[in-house]
């Protein structure tokens, strides 16, 4: 293919770049994003994972190395789907907290530590610039694939000018549209929609080359298959050390690597988007490397000996003739590199200036903290920033001379970057991991990376002479670097991933234990580690020393003028304020803070607002008194609760109260106009005969059997008022009881006799238990047996059945004595055997001759005295009492 | 002093939402023992002894795990964020 055509494909495909990502920027300036700002996008996004090192070199990784490939990938899908453990709280906390760059995140973490922001950034950076080589690299092998195919056209320019070319391309791109403007959020939604439609052109490039490979090469998948299993590859072997280690290794990368993070986190629109990812981006992953195997035995099986593995992606079509696929697949490729690069510079961009180059800036000039635009100077230091990242990339790439096999640089900047993760991970979870535990673990992880893996990448003499690899330094042989502490014969990788991340941790851990955090930290390591729990109580600052202009004026300076005058004066409305300046209260001043951070980072922005306020930091008893206060304040709400709940209860009871009084008063008059009734009734008869017996001559047998009316009523309004004074008496409880032993037998022997004398014209059967009654109890007899006489007597009075039959059944049941007394009537229908114990309640005016209806209410009362009851006993088959009463009556009167 | 914060016992759509954050913190404790099963595998071997592995029936194992712990997760993923934006419940259990 002439060697122009591929010149003015790239050119094309980057021009078709840049007019996406300025279209969309168009778009957000105007708000109207719409599904630019959706899951799909935010996956796609993600999909830098996969460089050029994906693209081409997961093909010679396999070819290699067999399915061991497979671990790259297998890292981060487990990590996704497992979002819900970590990445999760990480994207809540990078929103929350307005985090710019991994480097923000763990200097933000530890107490806004721009020492911690500095160290972090220096690695990335070292970590890094292999890598961004490595993509140069890819590039530059894929351009000369093309070239040495085909001489004709257009001189192809030599590999150190096309990287050349390359690389300053990627920064015009990058500086374009990466530093467009300080953005409060720090989102670039260009590139971010640029990177997505690379990642399209990617997965569309591999796949269509696999799938050449498997129908048009290999002829279909079943032959596909056996092929594997016939060629080299088959003989691989797991290594479980590898294996583990590897996927151990990728799952920290995806989320230590700076440009996943930048993606990840800081680009991301909304949190719910993690959501759609955790499973997208693993499925992305896999369509990635589905034909990476086919692709890898095919090209070993038709490609020459020798050819390098790494290029089987270009190489393979293009030896079968397919030039447009040929085509397809690099623009895959430069897509992988591409991608990788500019989020990469731009993210390691952000980290120099926020952390290295904005507080260099102020400390030479500290002036600037108080007047002159410093948007300006921060914007300049991060374009500077990239053309520097990607000027170390291409002098990296010069210097090494592009000879290593691509995966083993890749693993190398993954172990670097892995460093980060016990800071990190013990930064999101452990409230005690503080500032000096953070440095030390980083320091010294990084010194073992270095020492163990980055500097013996060079290979002997370069770096590192050949003595010290044999007999370690100064001839301390267990500082041999690929045998550190006479650990031997590991793999060189294995090993020095084992030894920097268990001295990293261990040294994060004890420097953690050992030393105390300051105020700013404890509040960061409470803010992060319970950010679930809602926003955070306490602020870092104490109201009323800030000047609100001074404030306004430093906002302006890094937010721009239009942006900062809204802010304040949205808060100011806020307030209930007119105009432009709020009052400087403590969560203004921790909003703006907020603020800034997300365009300077937090470190710089915690210095710029103390450097206002006059003041470094809180102290120690601020925070205590803030904690207090806070303590208070629950301690006195909670006491509220419970004094509410106390009203409430009382409320209840009152009401309660109230209910029982006005059924009283009810009960009250019921009794009245029953009592009057009752006691007209005979007076009314009285006085109509004592009448007639006055008024005239009466024939005399007519005076006796008005006599003996007027007699028999008397009677009854008599025995009437005994029966109320009866009550009276024992409600009042004022009755005096005559307590002795006594029989049962005879007391129910008396009341038979008594009884006997109501309707004695009736044959009533008495059935009686005489061993079951002999028994003495103490307790007052007479009154038991006018309970006994009463019961009796309702009976007889009230049986209907033909042949009336009363059984009397005596029951021990532990210290009480149950007296049951059942007939075989009809006995007494279910809603009203509640009433039959209230006053003048008689069901049936059939009988009524016998009594007021005061009978059953005098039983109740009597057997509470006596400390028993009496109750209906339902389901005998007829009117059922059962009397309950202790065996000893100790006490007096009730 | 009892402060009746914590409710003990919730209702059906919580509890769903509850048991659908255990299987999802569970899902990777799964994909991690099923991919690191490869350890406990026998070697390739000689293939010129006949006996061994397969390598494509190795390659079908992975692709065909890898399938499923993508469908478990897309099947949890819209649970769990509609979970998420209606108010955040605090992290405590059951």
């Amino acid at each position: 293919m002439p060697f122009n055509l591929l010149v003015l494909a790239c050119v094309s495909y980057v021009i078709v770049l840049f007019c996406v990502a300025f279209l969309v920027e168009r778009r957000a300036q105007a708000g109207a994003l719409g599904w630019l700002r959706s899951p799909m996008v935010y996956t796609l996004s993600l999909s830098i994972y996969c460089t050029a090192w994906t693209f081409y070199g997961a093909v010679g990784y396999a070819a290699r190395s067999g399915l061991e490939f497979l671990t790259i990938y297998f890292g981060p899908t487990l990590m996704f789907i497992g979002w819900w453990w970590f990445l999760r709280k990480l994207v809540r906390i990078g929103r929350q907290h307005r985090v710019t760059s991994i480097a923000d995140l763990i200097s933000s973490r530890f107490g806004k530590s721009n020492l911690l922001g500095v160290i972090v950034t220096l690695m990335a950076v070292i970590a890094a610039t292999p890598y961004i080589a490595l993509q140069l690299q890819s590039v530059v092998q894929s351009f000369g694939v093309f070239a040495s195919a085909t001489p004709d056209g257009l001189t192809p320019p030599d590999a150190k000018n096309t990287a050349l070319w390359v690389a300053a391309g990627l920064a015009l791109f990058t500086i374009l549209f990466g530093t467009r403007n300080l953005d409060a959020n720090e989102q670039h939604h260009g590139i971010v929609t640029a990177i997505a439609v690379e990642a399209v052109v990617k997965l569309v490039a591999l796949i269509a080359v696999g799938i050449f490979v498997v129908w048009g090469l290999a002829g279909g998948p079943g032959a596909m298959l056996a092929r594997i299993a016939e060629s080299d590859l088959a003989l691989w072997q797991v290594q479980p050390g590898r294996w583990t280690g590897l996927i151990f290794l990728s799952a920290a990368a995806v989320v230590c690597l700076p440009r996943m993070f930048q993606v990840m986190v800081v680009e991301a629109a909304d949190e719910r988007h993690m959501a759609r990812a955790s499973w997208a981006f693993p499925a992305y992953l896999m369509l990635m490397s589905l034909f990476i195997v086919p692709i890898a035995v095919m090209g070993l099986d038709r490609m020459p000996p020798g050819s390098n593995p790494d290029m089987f992606v270009l190489t393979l079509p293009l030896s079968q003739g397919q030039g447009g696929l040929a085509m397809l697949a690099f623009l895959g490729g430069f897509s992988s590199a591409t991608s990788m690069v500019i989020v990469e510079a731009l993210a390691l961009a952000t980290m120099v200036s926020n952390h290295i180059v904005v507080p260099l800036w102020l400390r030479v000039r500290p002036g600037t903290a108080v007047s002159g635009d410093l948007r300006r100077v921060v914007l300049m230091a991060r374009r500077l920033s990239i053309a520097g990242v990607l000027a170390l990339g291409l002098g990296y790439y010069r210097l090494s001379g592009g000879s290593a096999a691509l995966a083993a640089i890749g693993l190398i900047a993954f172990v670097g970057v892995a460093q980060f993760l016990p800071a990190m991970i013990g930064g999101l979870f452990w409230r005690g991991a503080t500032r000096s535990g953070a440095i030390a673990g980083l320091l010294i992880g990084f010194a073992v990376w270095a020492y163990t893996l980055f500097l013996p990448s060079f290979g002997a003499g370069a770096v590192m002479s050949q003595a010290v690899f044999d007999a370690g330094p100064f001839g301390l042989e267990w500082l041999r670097p690929r045998a550190l502490f006479g650990v031997q014969a590991m793999d060189p990788l294995m090993h020095a991933l084992f030894w920097s991340l268990i001295l990293n941790a261990t040294a994060f851990f004890v420097g953690s234990v050992v030393s105390f955090p300051g105020p700013v930290e404890r509040l960061q390591g409470a803010a992060f580690v319970n950010v679930f729990d809602g926003p955070t109580g306490p602020r870092g600052w104490a109201s009323g020393r800030a000047e609100p202009e001074a404030l306004l004026i430093m906002a302006q300076r890094i937010l721009g003028d239009m942006e900062a005058q809204a802010f304040f004066e949205a808060t100011a409305q806020a307030q209930g304020l007119e105009g432009l300046l709020p009052d400087p209260t403590p969560e203004l001043i921790a909003a703006l803070e907020r603020r800034l951070a997300g365009s300077v980072g937090a470190a710089t922005a915690h210095a710029m607002i103390s450097q206002v306020i006059g003041r470094a930091t809180v102290s120690v008893e601020d925070l205590m008194a803030v904690a207090n206060e806070t303590a208070q304040i629950m301690e006195y709400s909670a006491r509220l609760e419970h004094q509410q709940d106390e009203l409430t209860r009382t409320a209840r009871a009152l009401r309660d109260a109230n209910e029982k009084l006005t059924q009283l008063s009810v009960q009250k008059d019921a009794f009245l106009s029953q009592i009057s009734h009752e006691l007209r009734t005979p007076m009314t008869s009285i006085r109509a005969f004592s009448d007639i017996l006055t008024d005239g001559p009466v024939p005399a047998e007519n005076v006796a059997r008005f006599g003996q009316i007027i007699h028999d009523e008397a009677k009854r309004l008599t025995r009437l008022l005994d029966d109320l004074l009866d009550l009276s008496v024992l409600e009042g409880g004022t009755v005096q009881l005559n307590l002795a032993m006594s029989s049962l037998a005879e007391i129910l022997d008396r009341a038979l006799i008594a009884a006997a004398q109501t309707r004695p014209e009736r044959a009533f059967a008495v059935q009686r238990d005489a061993a079951a009654e002999t028994m003495f109890l103490r307790t007052d007899a007479d009154r038991l047996a006018q309970v006994f006489i009463n019961l009796i007597s309702n009976s007889r009075k009230y049986c209907d059945a033909a042949q009336p039959e009363l059984r009397i059944a005596v029951r021990m049941r532990g210290a009480r004595v149950l007296v049951d007394f059942i007939d075989n009537g009809r006995g007494i229908p279910k809603d009203s055997q509640s009433l039959i114990f209230e006053k003048f309640a008689r069901l049936t005016d059939a009988s009524r001759a016998g009594g007021a209806g005061l009978g059953l209410a005098i039983c109740r009362e009597v057997m509470a005295t006596l400390g028993g009851t009496i109750a209906y006993l339902p389901g005998q088959r007829g009117a059922a009492f059962r009397v309950t009463l202790p065996l000893r009556l100790d006490r007096q009167a009730a | 002093m009892a402060r009746p914060r914590k409710h003990l016992f919730l209702p059906r759509p919580s509890y769903r939402r509850r048991r659908l954050r255990d299987a999802a913190r569970l899902l990777p404790v799964f994909g991690v023992l099923l991919v690191t099963l490869p350890m406990l595998w026998t070697a390739p071997g000689d293939a010129a002894l006949g006996v061994g592995r397969d390598t494509g029936r190795d390659l079908v194992y992975f692709f065909g795990l890898w399938l499923l712990l993508v469908g478990c997760a897309a099947a949890f993923a819209p649970g769990l964020s509609a979970g998420s934006t209606q108010g955040d419940d605090p992290e405590d259990d059951d």
